[in-house]
C-alpha cells in the first residue's frame, strides 16, 4: 500500500488568480439567480475584484523569484510588471464598455464575467514556466475572446469576427501543440528551466528548430505579427468597439509576455536560431503597419494596423535578446497600453443619439466642438508617431537603443524608417480634427470614458516629468529574467 | 513477426484507411462511421502501448459521446455536402501544389535529420511499471497532486465553453407555454368557471 503523502503546494503566489476565480464563480451565481437585474452589479463586482488583484499583484515582494506547483508557475519581477498591465487593461475595458452596451441593448452579465475569466487566462500564460501551463492558459484566454468577439449576436459584422477569431485561433493553437510535442520530444521535458539545461547551441538539431518555428508561428499569431496578422483588422472592425479596445490592449500584454517567457525563459541558449524569426517578423510587422493602415477610412481598423505595427517595435526588443532589450519591451507595452486605452475611449465617445461613428472622416472639425477631446487625442496620435516629449517617443527609443546596442543596425534602421511613414496617418488625424470642416457636435462622454481618457492622458503626457516609477518596473522586470 | 508487431500494423493500417475514408466517402454519415472505426483502432494502439487507461477512456469519450453527437448531428441537419464539396474542387489544384510543396519541405528537413543521442533524453519512464501500479492507479496518483493546477485550469476553460454556449444560443422566446405550477395551485374555482345566463336561441360569446 502506497503511502498517500498530502503536502498542500505553495498557494500564496496565486493569490490574485485565486481571488478573481473564486470571485468569479460568485458573482456568476448571482447573475444566474438575479438575471437581468444583476448586470450593474456584476460589472461594479468585476470591476473591484480587477481592482483587488491588481493591488494584491503590486504589493508582492519585489525581486522575488518563486515557483510552485511543481515549477509549472512562476512569480517574479515580470510576472508582477505584465499582471499589472493586464489587470489594468482588463479593469479599464469594464468602465468602456458599460455605457456601449446599454445603449445596444446587449447588455448582459456575462460580459465582465467572460471578462475576468479571460483576465485569468492571460494571467496563467503570464506567469507560465511549462509547456502545459502556458498552453492552457492561451487557451482559456483565447475560448473567452472568441466569445466576447461575438458577443453582439444579432450583428452581422460580429458573429462573423467571433467565428474567423475562433477558426484561425483554434489552427494557431494546433500549431503551438504540435511545437510543443518536437520540443517536449527532443528535449525530454516540457518545464522551461528543463528545457534550458536540455539545450545548448551545439545540440539544438533540426527538430529543436521545427518545434521553435512551430510555436514561433503560434505566438505570432496571438500577438497578431506579420505574416499571421490577416485576422486582426476583420476582428477589430467586427468586433464591438468596448471588445476592440479589449482586444487591443490586455491579450496583447499577455502575449507578449507569453512571447517573451518562451524565448528568454526557455530558449535562451539558442538565440541564432529564433532571432532570425523574431528580426523577420518584427520587420514585416513595422513595414505593414505602417504602409496598409494608410489607407483606411474605419478608426477601428486604423487602430488594427497600428497595434501590428507596435508589436513589430515591440519585439525589435526582444529579437535584440538583451536585458536592455526585454527592458525596452515592457517599457513599449506599458505606453501601448496607455494611448491604445485613450485612443479607445476617445472613439466610444463619437455618438450620436443612438449612432455610433467610427470613420476617420467623422473626427473632423473635433476641435471645434470638443477643444479638450480633440486635443487628448492629438496627444495620443503624436504618441503614436513617436514626437518627443511625449510618452511614444520614449517607447520606441528604448527598444531603437538595445537593438544598436545589440549590433541590430539594420533592424533600428527600419524601425525608425517605419516610424516616419507611420506618422504620416497618425497625423492626418490630428489634421482632420483641426483643420477640416466641423459636423454636428457629438454627446457628453460617459463618466467610465472619462476616467479612463484621464489616467492614459497622464501617462503619455506627463511621462517625460516622472518617468521614474515606471522605468524602475520596468527595470525590475528585465532584471529578473536574466 | 511476432504478435505484437502484426497488431501494430493491422491497427495503424485500418486506422490511416479509415481516416482517409472519413474524408473520401460521399455519404455523411459512412464518414462518421469510419471517424468511429479510426477511434476504435488508435485505441487498440493504446493498448498494444500498454496505455490501457487511456484506450478505454478513448472509446468512452470520443466513441460513445463525441461521434455519437457528431452522428445526430449529420442525421438532424440537412447538411448538403455536395454543394460543400463544390469549393473543394475549386480550390484542389492550388491547395494540392501547396501541400505537395509543404510535404517536400517536411521530407527535406526530416531527411537531413541527425539526432543527437545526448538530446534525446528518455522522458521520466512509465511509473506503473516500476512499481507494478496500473495505469489508472499511477493518473490517479498525480491527476490531482502533481498535476492539480493544470487540473483545475482545465475546469476553468470548461466553465468557459458553457458560459460561451449559453451566451452565444440562448435566447428568450416569447409565446412559449411553460408550466408554472405556482399560477396553477393558485388557481381557484371562481378564476378557472364563470357562471353566464344563456339567453334562449342566442347563445353567448365565448
Amino acid at each position: 500500500m502506497p503511502t498517500v503523502q498530502s503536502v498542500l503546494p505553495t498557494l500564496a503566489p496565486l493569490l490574485p488568480e485565486i481571488i478573481l476565480s473564486a470571485g468569479v464563480m460568485v458573482l456568476i451565481l448571482y447573475g444566474a439567480f438575479r438575471g437581468e437585474k444583476s448586470v450593474e452589479g456584476v460589472n461594479v463586482g468585476a470591476l473591484l475584484l480587477l481592482l483587488l488583484a491588481f493591488f494584491v499583484v503590486i504589493s508582492q515582494a519585489p525581486g522575488v523569484k518563486v515557483t510552485t506547483l511543481s515549477g509549472s508557475f512562476i512569480q517574479d519581477g515580470f510576472s508582477k510588471v505584465m499582471k499589472s498591465l493586464v489587470l489594468l487593461g482588463s479593469a479599464a475595458t469594464i468602465l468602456l464598455s458599460r455605457d456601449y452596451f446599454q445603449r445596444e441593448r446587449i447588455d448582459r452579465f456575462e460580459f465582465p464575467i467572460l471578462v475576468v475569466l479571460c483576465t485569468i487566462g492571460m494571467m496563467v500564460m503570464v506567469s507560465a514556466n511549462d509547456l502545459i501551463a502556458l498552453y492552457l492558459g492561451l487557451e482559456l484566454q483565447s475560448l473567452a475572446a472568441y466569445v466576447i468577439a461575438s458577443f453582439h449576436r444579432d450583428d452581422l459584422k460580429s458573429t462573423e469576427a467571433g467565428l474567423k477569431y475562433f477558426v484561425l485561433g483554434a489552427l494557431s493553437s494546433g500549431m503551438l501543440l504540435y511545437g510543443s510535442s518536437l520540443i517536449y520530444g527532443f528535449t525530454g521535458t516540457v518545464s522551461f528551466p528543463g528545457i534550458v539545461s536540455a539545450l545548448n547551441e551545439t545540440n539544438a538539431g533540426f527538430g529543436i528548430v521545427l518545434g521553435i518555428v512551430f510555436v514561433a508561428a503560434a505566438v505570432a499569431f496571438k500577438m497578431s505579427a506579420v505574416p499571421f496578422h490577416m485576422w486582426t483588422p476583420d476582428v477589430y472592425e467586427g468586433a464591438p468597439t468596448p471588445v476592440t479596445a479589449f482586444f487591443a490592449s490586455a491579450p496583447k500584454m499577455a502575449a507578449v509576455a507569453m512571447t517573451v517567457r518562451v524565448f528568454i525563459g526557455a530558449l535562451p541558449d539558442v538565440t541564432a536560431i529564433w532571432q532570425q524569426i523574431i528580426v523577420f517578423i518584427s520587420i514585416a510587422s513595422m513595414a505593414l503597419g505602417s504602409f496598409a493602415a494608410i489607407g483606411q477610412r474605419s478608426i477601428k481598423r486604423l487602430m488594427a494596423y497600428s497595434s501590428i505595427g507596435n508589436i513589430g517595435y515591440a519585439l525589435i526588443g526582444l529579437a535584440a535578446g538583451t536585458e536592455a532589450g526585454i527592458f525596452g519591451v515592457v517599457i513599449y507595452m506599458i505606453i501601448y497600453l496607455a494611448m491604445t486605452l485613450g485612443a479607445f475611449a476617445i472613439i466610444l465617445s463619437l455618438r450620436r443619439r443612438n449612432e455610433m461613428f467610427d470613420t476617420i472622416e467623422d473626427l473632423s472639425g473635433l476641435s471645434r466642438t470638443h477643444p479638450w477631446v480633440a486635443f487628448l487625442l492629438a496627444m495620443i496620435m503624436f504618441s503614436l508617431a513617436g514626437i518627443p516629449p511625449l510618452a511614444g517617443f520614449f517607447g520606441k527609443f528604448y527598444v531603437f537603443a538595445a537593438a544598436i546596442e545589440a549590433k541590430l543596425f539594420t533592424l533600428a534602421v527600419i524601425g525608425v524608417v517605419t516610424s516616419v511613414v507611420g506618422a504620416y496617418y497618425y497625423l492626418r488625424v490630428v489634421k482632420i480634427m483641426y483643420f477640416d470642416e466641423p459636423k454636428a457636435p457629438y454627446e457628453a462622454m460617459a463618466p467610465g470614458l472619462r476616467i479612463v481618457l484621464a489616467l492614459s492622458s497622464v501617462v503619455v503626457i506627463l511621462f517625460f516629468v516622472l518617468p521614474a516609477p515606471l522605468r524602475g518596473a520596468a527595470e525590475a522586470a528585465a532584471r529578473s529574467l536574466f | 513477426m511476432t504478435a505484437a508487431a502484426a497488431f501494430f500494423y493491422l491497427f495503424a493500417g485500418v486506422a490511416i484507411a479509415s481516416g482517409f475514408m472519413v474524408i473520401a466517402s460521399r455519404n455523411p454519415v459512412a464518414s462518421v462511421l469510419f471517424l468511429i472505426l479510426a477511434f476504435v483502432n488508435a485505441a487498440g494502439l493504446f493498448v498494444l502501448m500498454g496505455a490501457e487507461f487511456l484506450a478505454m477512456i478513448l472509446v468512452v469519450v470520443y466513441v460513445g459521446a463525441v461521434a455519437v453527437l457528431f452522428l445526430f448531428v449529420v442525421m438532424m441537419l440537412d447538411v448538403d455536402f455536395a454543394e460543400l464539396r463544390q469549393g473543394f474542387q475549386q480550390y484542389l489544384p492550388v491547395g494540392a501544389l501547396i501541400g505537395v510543396i509543404f510535404l517536400i519541405e517536411i521530407l527535406l528537413v526530416v531527411g537531413s535529420w541527425t539526432i543527437d543521442p545526448g538530446l534525446v533524453q528518455t522522458p521520466l519512464g512509465n511509473p506503473a511499471s516500476a512499481e507494478n501500479l496500473t495505469n489508472t492507479a499511477a493518473l490517479g496518483r498525480v491527476l490531482y497532486t502533481e498535476y492539480v493546477y493544470f487540473f483545475q485550469l482545465a475546469g476553468l476553460i470548461l466553465l468557459v465553453a458553457m458560459i460561451g454556449a449559453i451566451v452565444l444560443t440562448l435566447r428568450d422566446r416569447p409565446g412559449v407555454k411553460r408550466q408554472n405550477i405556482a399560477v396553477q395551485n393558485a388557481r381557484t374555482q371562481g378564476m378557472a368557471v364563470e357562471n353566464r345566463k344563456v339567453p334562449s336561441r342566442q347563445g353567448v360569446e365565448v
